[in-house]
């Protein structure tokens, strides 16, 4: 199954399978969240399940990164998160000092992004069918100003924007399986976003979309917008904020960064005269401090992300299928 | 008796002169009738006596070269009378099967001419007749008529105007025919693309001679030129436009330059001085008056002959003629891009107003066994069909993604596309679907089939899916290296089966891993896979194939080797990734065996261009060498006749043969000797196994002439018939034609 990478193949999955037997307008809309009423208030649902492995590494653990992300699909859809729910498939035999651990950590993060866990569920299987323990969230969060983002705000001359470096968490994860014994002084980024996002639509009013750039990190969800925008975007390599240890890692193992998941850092797409005040915002807060310009969006070539290379190529940078194997002949 | 007879007559045989020479060849038999151009091919009506109408139709069969004749087919029409013999203004419509002739270098007539200060087009850089001059590079629709050319902006002047017109006119009905009074205008620019004083071509040749660097516009696109022999102009060339390695070909004035500076033999004079003019890699002589940047360390040299009238007139010394881009970029084509884009490489541009309207590289070719070996099948030879099995729907082949090729093949022809390039790179991938539209409606194909590669990654496997779902045809998924041997196959006209030999870099195999030390059992329509190298991981994957010592680390050599030593700060670490497998798919690739053995004879750790450690290896190698490192096949675990081949035990010898003090060249030698053994020991296997006698070597390796030399000999000592390329490329540049056939024979042999 390469359903999992979050590429093409994930979008092929979702749309055969979930789209068509769930079909509805919010549903099709395919944002991180969707936007309800209920009772005059404006609300964003969500929800997510987390299974990583290993569950502890350096930066976080399952339980953080079940609230935080929850938590950053609620906020890119501009909304201030309020309540979440917590469901626990355990793996018989897992340490309860772990389960302590993770919990405690779900607790802590849940505290910093000011949501309350209001309801929870656990269920136990046997050994050796789970990888220890997976969690799903739920997130509720409220609309408070009169945002509207969406993709298809997206126009030729907006400024593309990422919250920091990108793929530490996905190298950080990939070198916590220890089989490569290399340490590198990494940790994973996973943070909550929900203050950055609200400065960031305080100060860009012009701010047509957040993203937070999980799964097949930020060249898939470049990809996404230009494909649901119809416009191009041009990304600009030197500019790409990648720690070195990130950039060496993604070397030795032939993975690009662009493609490697973050869990606290976010792509927005603003009005390109906002692009100064969206950078300064974003740099005031200590989550984004290593924001970037790192492209901007252009007419043409439709529904494609290039990359300006530093050897003065332009790259198209496409949703990957699945595993990424060389192309080289 | 008065007869009337239609006549149709398809081929090559638009642009080529070929209406003057019906026309004579009535007028002389005294018969009556007209000849004409439509988007079929050209349609002729004779009346006259029957006797000279056979013989019309006895003469009509051998018409004078470039053209060629596929077929003729007549009807009886009814008499008419009438004494005259015309040539008829081009019909409009019909099938579009007209074949568009490939561009064409200077014909001698036209030289003369160009050299003739009394004549008219003395100098004139643009000087072309029916015999030659642009066609595939500037026909933007067929019938091929002038309006349809980029000299359709250009008037004729009355004198151009009464060759044109004249039949016993060498420029009857040459579409490009022009003169300074009327055709194109020569400049040079400055880099903001403003006129410089002077006469163009003097100026030019000044500015070269004091070791600057010229755009040339030329009929595919622009070259960068600079003075061969001139160290900085050609370090320069080499900086500016980011060029590391890659070597740099040289046009030379005439033979006896070229002979200064390279072995000639007979089949490389007949390639150079063809009309496709291609660059022959050469073996470069000792002392050749050369720069050292513009081949480093390279024994071979790419020169090529002028084949315009303004390369006549401007190359009077050897010039490195390099394709003018930066880096990985398509060749410049168009006039503002070219400023723009070579702004900060060229001094100044030798530019002209006759737009360029397909983006056309020069071609390549290696000589072996007295023929053509293409590297690079393009500018002079494309569209040139080549012969394919007919029958079944037409087919858009989407080739490879790096050197691509794309390929329509339809009623017993193929149309292989001239070179687009590395798909990954934006503007190359747009002139891929450029390319693909230009030749649907030069051709008026309109594929009802996609074949592809398997890889998903591919963009070209992506704009065919992509196109399969809009116009709701079906695709057929044609895997890598059945594709090369496919394209041997078709290459060479034969239907197959035969063993198949594919070894290249990578291609996704039908189990998902690399594939590239492949022998196959192939026909047309399927294959097996009989053989292979032993798998081994590709650590950092496509970062390994960038740098070739990390295969050395990934079969496995010791640590206190020098490769070891020089990649100290990372050796432990591939060493792990190949280990752990993350990051390092496995493949049984040729390439990067050959890869891993560069870097232990520290050859090259690093590369700069597609498969330079191969290259670098093959010009190492001692050709006097004939021993080798002893090779093995182990069986399958299947049972089968399937063997695997332990690439490592060959890594192994030869890191003993280095400890052993024994010199590189002679080491990388028995190397290549080895591989040519198991070629011969994998295809002997095969033969008892399966009763084939035929043996088809394809894929990039195969580029390689002393592996080649080595594997052809010994299989043919063996007995075999071996298959080698003489018209597409053994690299992925032939993949598109191996798909083309492959999907044809599936489509004629079962229902989709
Ligand atoms: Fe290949
Ligand atoms: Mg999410
Ligand atoms: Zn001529
Ligand atoms: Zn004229």
């Amino acid at each position: 199954l390469a359903h999992g990478a979050g590429g093409k193949a994930t979008n092929t999955l979702v749309d055969a399978v979930f789209l068509e037997a769930f079909r509805n307008p919010l549903l099709e809309a395919m944002t991180d969240g969707a936007t309800v009423t209920a009772g005059g208030a404006r609300l964003v649902f969500t929800t997510d399940s987390f299974v990583v492995s290993p569950l502890f590494f350096p930066g976080g653990d399952i339980g953080d990164l079940a609230v935080n992300g929850t938590v950053n699909d609620l906020a890119v859809c501009g909304a201030r998160p309020l309540y979440l729910s917590a469901g626990f498939v355990l793996e018989e035999g897992m340490p309860v000092d772990d389960l302590r651990r993770v919990v405690d950590s779900m607790a802590r993060a849940a505290a910093r992004a000011g949501v309350q866990v209001v309801a929870g569920d656990t269920k136990v299987v046997q050994r050796g069918r789970a990888d220890g323990c997976y969690i799903t969230t739920a997130g509720l969060g409220v609309l408070t100003a009169d945002v509207e983002l969406s993709p298809e705000n997206v126009r030729p001359g907006d400024a593309v924007l990422v919250s920091g470096p990108i793929g530490d968490h996905g190298i950080t994860v990939m070198l916590a399986r220890g089989e490569l014994d290399i340490d590198a002084d990494l940790a994973s980024d996973t943070a909550p976003l929900h203050e950055l996002c609200a400065l960031l639509l305080k100060a860009a009013p012009g701010t047509r979309v957040m993203r937070d750039a999980t799964r097949g990190g930020v060249a898939t969800v470049l990809a996404e917008i230009a494909t649901a925008s119809e416009v191009a975007i041009v990304v600009d390599e030197a500019a790409l904020p990648v720690r070195p240890e990130v950039a060496g890692a993604g070397e030795l193992l032939g993975i690009d960064p662009l493609y490697v998941a973050c869990e606290g850092r976010m792509v927005a797409i603003v009005d390109g005269t906002d692009a100064d005040a969206a950078l300064a915002a974003l740099r005031a807060h200590p989550l984004g401090a290593g924001a970037a310009l790192i492209g901007r969006v252009a007419a043409d070539p439709e529904g494609l992300v290039l990359l300006n290379t530093a050897f003065g190529g332009t790259r198209i940078i496409d949703l990957l299928v699945g595993d990424p194997l060389p192309r080289i002949c | 008796m008065r007869v009337r007879t239609g006549i149709r007559v398809e081929g090559i045989v638009q642009g080529v002169g070929f209406r003057p020479f019906v026309h004579g060849l009535a007028t002389t038999l005294g018969l009556a009738g007209l000849v004409g151009n439509d988007a079929g091919g050209v349609f002729i009506e004779v009346e006259g006596d029957a006797a000279a109408v056979e013989r019309f139709l006895g003469g009509l069969s051998c018409p004078p070269p470039p053209a060629v004749i596929e077929r003729i087919t007549t009807r009886r029409l009814s008499a008419r009378g009438g004494g005259r013999f015309a040539i008829v203004g081009s019909a409009v419509g019909g099938r579009r099967g007209a074949l568009v002739s490939s561009d064409s270098a200077t014909c001698a007539d036209c030289l003369r001419e160009l050299r003739d200060p009394a004549d008219r087009r003395h100098g004139y850089p643009f000087v072309n007749c029916t015999a030659c001059g642009p066609r595939f590079t500037i026909v933007t629709d067929v019938p091929y008529d002038r309006p349809h050319t980029t000299m359709a902006g250009f008037a004729m002047c009355a004198g151009c105007a009464a060759e044109y017109h004249d039949p016993a006119d060498r420029r009857f009905h040459a579409q490009p025919v022009c003169c300074p009074a009327c055709g194109p205008r020569l400049a040079l620019r400055d880099r903001d693309g403003r006129e410089m004083p002077g006469e163009p071509i003097e100026e030019a040749r000044g500015l070269l001679r004091r070791g600057g660097i010229l755009a040339v516009k030329g009929l595919g696109g622009y070259h960068l030129a600079a003075t061969a022999a001139d160290e900085a102009a050609v370090a320069a060339l080499r900086a500016r436009k980011r060029r590391e390695d890659k070597p740099f070909a040289v046009m030379a004035p005439g033979l006896p330059s070229v002979r200064r500076l390279a072995h000639v033999g007979p089949a490389e004079e007949a390639l150079l001085t063809s009309a496709a003019r291609p660059i022959v890699l050469l073996r470069r002589r000792a002392g050749a008056p050369l720069a050292e940047a513009v081949a480093p360390g390279d024994r071979s040299i790419g020169v090529l002959l002028p084949y315009t009238p303004l390369h006549h007139l401007l190359v009077r010394e050897p010039l490195v003629m390099t394709s003018g881009n930066a880096s990985d970029e398509p060749i410049a084509h168009r006039d503002a891009e070219a400023l723009t884009r070579l702004r900060n490489v060229a001094d100044a541009f030798l530019t002209h107003d006759r737009p360029i309207h397909v983006r056309t590289d020069d071609s390549v070719v290696r000589v072996f066994g007295g023929g053509a070996l293409p590297v690079r099948r393009s500018r002079g030879y494309v569209p040139r069909p080549l012969p394919v099995p007919a029958g079944g729907p037409a087919v858009l082949a989407c080739g490879a993604e790096l050197k691509n090729t794309f390929c329509f093949a339809e009623g017993g022809r193929a149309f292989v596309s001239h070179h687009i390039g590395d798909l990954e790179n934006y503007e190359t991938f747009r002139a891929f679907r450029e390319g693909v539209e230009h030749f649907e409606r030069l051709f008026g194909i309109a594929p009802a089939v996609l074949a592809h590669d398997p890889h998903p990654e591919y963009l070209s496997t992506k704009y065919a899916l992509e196109r399969a779902g809009e116009q709701e045809l079906p695709l057929i998924g044609v895997q890598h290296h059945h594709a090369h041997i496919a394209a041997c196959l078709a290459d060479n006209e034969h239907a197959g089966p035969v063993i198949g030999v594919a070894f290249d870099g990578t291609g996704l195999g039908t189990d998902g891993t690399l594939w590239g030390g492949e022998f196959l059992i192939a026909d047309l329509t399927g294959f097996e896979r009989a053989g292979h190298l032993r798998p081994v991981p590709l650590p950092g994957g496509a970062t390994a194939i960038r740098e070739p010592w990390r295969m050395a680390a990934a079969y496995g050599v010791p640590n206190d080797l020098d490769v070891a030593r020089r990649n100290a700060a990372a050796w432990d670490r591939v060493v792990a990734v190949g280990r752990a497998g993350l990051g390092a798919p496995p493949t049984s690739s040729m390439g990067r065996l050959f890869d891993a053995v560069a870097a232990v004879l520290g050859v090259r750790d690093r590369i700069t261009y597609e498969g330079q450690a191969a290259v670098e290896l093959e010009q190492r190698a001692d050709p006097r060498e004939r021993s080798a490192y002893p090779v093995r096949l182990d069986d399958a675990e299947d049972g089968g006749p399937s063997f695997v081949v332990p690439g490592a035990e060959l890594v192994q010898a030869v890191v003993e043969d280095l400890r052993a003090g024994t010199p590189a060249p002679t080491i990388a030698a028995r190397f290549h000797n080895a591989v040519g053994d198991l070629v011969v020991a994998g295809a002997v296997r095969l033969r008892e196994a399966t009763g084939l006698t035929t043996v088809a070597l394809s894929g990039g390796v195969f580029q390689n002439l002393l592996l080649l030399e080595r594997a052809v000999t010994g299989l043919e000592t063996a007995g075999l018939t071996v298959l080698v390329h003489h018209r597409v490329p053994p690299n992925d540049g032939g993949i598109s034609l191996g798909q083309a056939v492959v999907a044809t024979a599936r489509a004629t042999s079962c229902a989709l």
